[in-house]
C-alpha cells in the first residue's frame, strides 16, 4: 500500500497531522502514474498500440501546478491555517471542464488548441478546499460515448481490471484513473450515464447529483437539461467529502439550484434499518437492437449482474432494510430512444459555438468566403460522433412540423419522471426511499467490440439514463465481479436531492461487505507496482 | 423499410449542420442515423393521453429554488487580450476572417 492508494479522507487526516506532507503525497501520486499511464493522449500518437498494458488515463498532466499547489497547502499547514477539508488530495479533472492555462481539449481536434482563460466552478471549488489538480483526463469527444474510444486523442483510456477492454465512458479517463491510484478523487459528468456507467466498468465509486445540485459553469455543454458533474472516486465517504466541497449554489449557473447543501457526511453512517430500497422488473430487462437490423428484442440481464443487485439487496435487509419487490417502472425501456432525440437537439445546438472564427480549430485550407471556412473547419474538428449528433439534431428539428419527434420526446420524458414519482411517492403504493438496479446492462466489452455501432453504443447507457431524464441523483457502488473477473456495479436511485441519503446506503453496503473477498481484489495493472 | 434519411435529405442536414463531408463518410454517417432513427421510432409506440405535457427539465425549478436573477453589473475580462489571442487570425485586437458572403434578401 502507498500514499497514493489511500482514501482521500485519510490523507486529509494525515496531511493536517503533519504526518505526510501533500507534496509527499503528490509525489507518490506522480510515481503511480509514471508507472501505468504511459502515452498520454494525443492527436498524433498511434504508438499507444505498442502499450496495451498502460491505462492512458491522462491528456494533460500538469505536474509543475500540482506541485505548486500541494506546496502551498504544506505553508499554510506550517503557518498553522486550515487549507481545507480536502487539504493536499490530488484529484483529476475530465478535460470537459475549464481549467485556467490548462489545455481544455474536450477530446476533440476542434478545441486542441484552446486554453481556458477561467476555471469552471467545480474544479475551483476543490482547488478552494485544498484539493491538487494532477491534470486533465481523456474522454470520449465531447462526451458523446460510452467507452471513451471517441477520443480524438489516442491512446483512449484502457480499464485497469483488463487493458484489453474499455473504461466505459464518457468519464472513462476518471474512473480508470481513481481504480489505478492515479488520484483518489475525480471529477466527472453524466449526461446520460457517463459518471455511473464507467464507474461500474471500473470497479470505483460515481455519483451524478441531482440536475442543479453542482454548477455546470465552465463545463463544455453537451445537453444542458442533463448535464450533471460529480465525484468519482474509491469509497462512499471520500464521494461525499467531495460532493460537498463542489455543491450549491453558484451566481454563474442559473440552474443550480438554490438549496442549502446537506452535511453530507454527518449522518453517513446512520442506520438504514427501515428504509424502503424498491427492485423493479423493468431493471432486469434489458432491450438490444435487433443484429438482423429490423426492431429491437428485450433479454433478461446477464445472471452474474442480476445476481450481484439480488445480492446487494439481501445485505441491505441483512441491515434491517425493507426491500420492495415488483415495483413498476414500465417507461424505463424508452429512455434511450427519448435521449437519441433529446440530447441531439441540445447537442446540435451547443456544437454551433465551433466555427473556427473565436477559438479552436480553422482549417488552413484556401477558402473563397466565410461559409465555406465554416464548413471546412467544422469537418475537419469534429470526429465522426459530433457530427453524428448534430445531423441528427438537425433533422429531428427540421421534422419537428411534419413528425413532432422533440416534443414527442419530452412528453415521454414526463412518464419516464411519473413512473420514479409513483416509486417515491411518500403518500404512495411504494413509498421508496431509494430503488436498487444494476448500473450497467453488461461489464467492460473489449476494445473495439461496439465503437461504429452508435445505435449499440447509446444502448450501454440503457439503465442510467431514465435518471438524466427525470433529473434525479444515482449513485453506482462496486458489488463484485462476473466470470472474467470483471467488476459489476450496482446503482441506487433516489428522489430530488437525496443525494445525502443515497450516499448514507452506500456506505452501509459498503462496510456490510468489506470483510468480504471480492473487495480484496486490485486491478491487475498494479501487479507488480503497487509493492 | 426505405431510409428515412435519403442522400438527397443527407444533403441537406449538413448545409444546415455545416459540415463539407466526403462520400464515404457521409454514407458511414447516413446509415448511422437511420439506424438511430429505429430506435426513435419506438417512441410513437407509447400511447400517449392528451394530458401528457412536455417535460424540458427533469427536477422542477420552482421560483423558491431557482437563484435570483444577478444584478446588471459590467464585469470586464481584466485581459481581453488573452481572449483575442486564441482567434486563430487577429489583427490589432479585430478577430480575422474570410470574406461575408452578402445574401441580397
Amino acid at each position: 500500500m502507498q500514499l497514493c492508494d489511500l482514501p482521500a479522507y485519510q490523507l486529509v487526516e494525515m496531511i493536517k497531522r503533519r504526518q505526510v506532507s501533500a507534496v509527499e503525497v503528490l509525489e507518490s501520486t506522480l510515481q503511480r502514474i509514471q508507472a501505468v499511464d504511459g502515452l498520454p493522449g494525443s492527436l498524433a500518437a498511434e504508438g499507444g498500440a505498442l502499450e496495451t498494458d498502460k491505462v492512458h488515463a491522462f491528456i494533460t498532466l500538469t505536474a509543475e501546478r500540482a506541485r505548486r499547489q500541494a506546496e502551498q497547502v504544506d505553508e499554510a499547514i506550517r503557518a498553522g491555517e486550515d487549507p481545507g477539508p480536502l487539504a493536499g488530495v490530488p484529484f483529476t479533472v475530465k478535460d470537459i471542464f475549464c481549467v485556467r492555462d490548462t489545455p481544455s481539449t474536450a477530446g476533440s481536434r476542434i478545441l486542441a488548441n484552446f486554453v481556458a482563460p477561467y476555471t469552471a466552478t467545480p474544479v475551483a471549488r476543490m482547488e478552494a478546499a485544498g484539493g491538487v489538480m494532477l491534470g486533465k483526463v481523456n474522454l470520449d469527444e465531447f462526451t458523446y460515448g460510452s467507452s471513451s474510444e471517441s477520443s480524438a486523442f489516442q491512446p483512449s483510456p484502457r480499464n485497469p481490471w483488463d487493458t484489453s477492454r474499455v473504461p466505459g465512458g464518457s468519464s472513462g479517463g476518471c474512473t480508470a484513473a481513481v481504480a489505478a491510484g492515479e488520484g483518489p478523487l475525480s471529477l466527472g459528468t453524466d449526461t446520460a450515464g457517463s459518471i455511473r456507467q464507467p464507474a461500474a466498468f471500473c470497479g470505483v465509486v460515481g455519483m451524478k447529483p441531482t440536475y442543479g445540485r453542482v454548477s455546470r459553469y465552465g463545463l463544455i455543454a453537451f445537453g444542458s437539461s442533463l448535464d450533471c458533474p460529480g465525484p468519482v472516486a474509491h469509497q462512499v465517504r471520500d464521494a461525499a467529502l467531495m460532493l460537498q466541497a463542489i455543491a450549491g449554489r453558484d451566481p454563474r449557473d442559473a440552474t443550480a439550484a438554490n438549496i442549502p447543501v446537506e452535511d453530507y457526511l454527518a449522518r453517513l453512517e446512520e442506520e438504514v434499518r427501515g428504509l424502503r430500497i424498491g427492485l423493479s422488473p423493468d431493471y432486469f430487462r434489458i432491450t438490444y437492437p435487433d443484429p438482423q437490423g429490423e426492431g429491437f428484442r428485450q433479454e433478461p440481464l446477464p445472471a452474474a449482474i442480476s445476481d450481484a443487485v439480488m445480492r446487494a439487496a439481501g445485505r441491505l435487509a441483512e441491515l434491517g432494510a425493507d426491500i420492495v419487490e415488483d415495483v413498476p417502472m414500465p417507461h424505463t425501456r424508452f429512455g434511450i430512444p427519448a435521449y437519441f432525440v433529446i440530447s441531439r437537439v441540445e447537442a446540435a445546438s451547443n456544437l454551433h459555438r465551433y466555427d473556427g472564427v473565436k477559438y479552436g480549430y480553422r482549417t488552413p485550407d484556401y477558402v473563397d468566403d466565410l461559409n465555406e471556412m465554416y464548413r471546412r473547419t467544422r469537418a475537419q474538428g469534429f470526429g465522426p460522433q459530433p457530427k453524428l449528433r448534430i445531423l441528427m439534431g438537425m433533422y429531428v428539428s427540421a421534422a419537428q412540423y411534419s413528425q413532432q419527434y422533440y416534443t414527442l420526446a419530452l412528453r415521454v420524458r414526463t412518464l419516464i419522471r411519473g413512473d420514479f414519482e409513483a416509486a417515491f411517492d411518500p403518500a404512495g403504493r411504494y413509498r421508496l426511499h431509494a430503488l436498487l438496479t444494476p448500473t450497467t446492462p453488461t461489464t467492460a466489452f473489449p476494445i473495439g467490440d461496439v465503437y461504429g455501432d452508435s445505435v449499440l453504443m447509446q444502448y450501454a447507457d440503457q439503465l442510467t439514463v431514465p435518471a438524466n431524464h427525470a433529473g434525479i441523483p444515482g449513485i453506482s457502488l462496486p458489488a463484485g465481479f462476473d466470470e472474467a473477473g470483471l467488476p459489476i456495479g450496482v446503482q441506487l436511485l433516489g428522489p430530488d436531492f437525496s443525494e445525502a441519503l443515497l450516499l448514507r446506503l452506500g456506505r452501509a453496503f459498503e462496510m456490510v461487505t468489506a470483510e468480504d473477498a471480492w473487495r480484496q481484489r486490485q486491478p491487475p495493472v498494479l501487479n507488480g507496482v503497487r509493492g | 423499410m426505405s431510409d428515412d434519411i435519403t442522400p438527397e435529405l443527407f444533403t441537406h442536414l449538413a448545409r444546415l449542420a455545416a459540415l463539407e463531408l466526403e462520400a464515404q463518410e457521409g454514407e458511414y454517417l447516413r446509415h448511422q442515423l437511420n439506424n438511430q432513427l429505429k430506435a426513435i421510432h419506438e417512441l410513437e409506440a407509447i400511447p400517449l393521453d392528451e394530458a401528457v405535457s412536455a417535460t424540458s427539465h427533469g427536477v422542477t425549478f420552482p421560483p423558491e429554488i431557482a437563484p435570483p436573477i444577478r444584478d446588471d453589473v459590467l464585469a470586464p475580462y481584466p485581459h481581453p487580450e488573452e481572449i483575442i489571442a486564441q482567434a486563430p487570425e487577429s489583427e490589432d485586437g479585430y478577430i480575422v476572417v474570410p470574406d461575408i458572403p452578402h445574401t441580397e434578401l
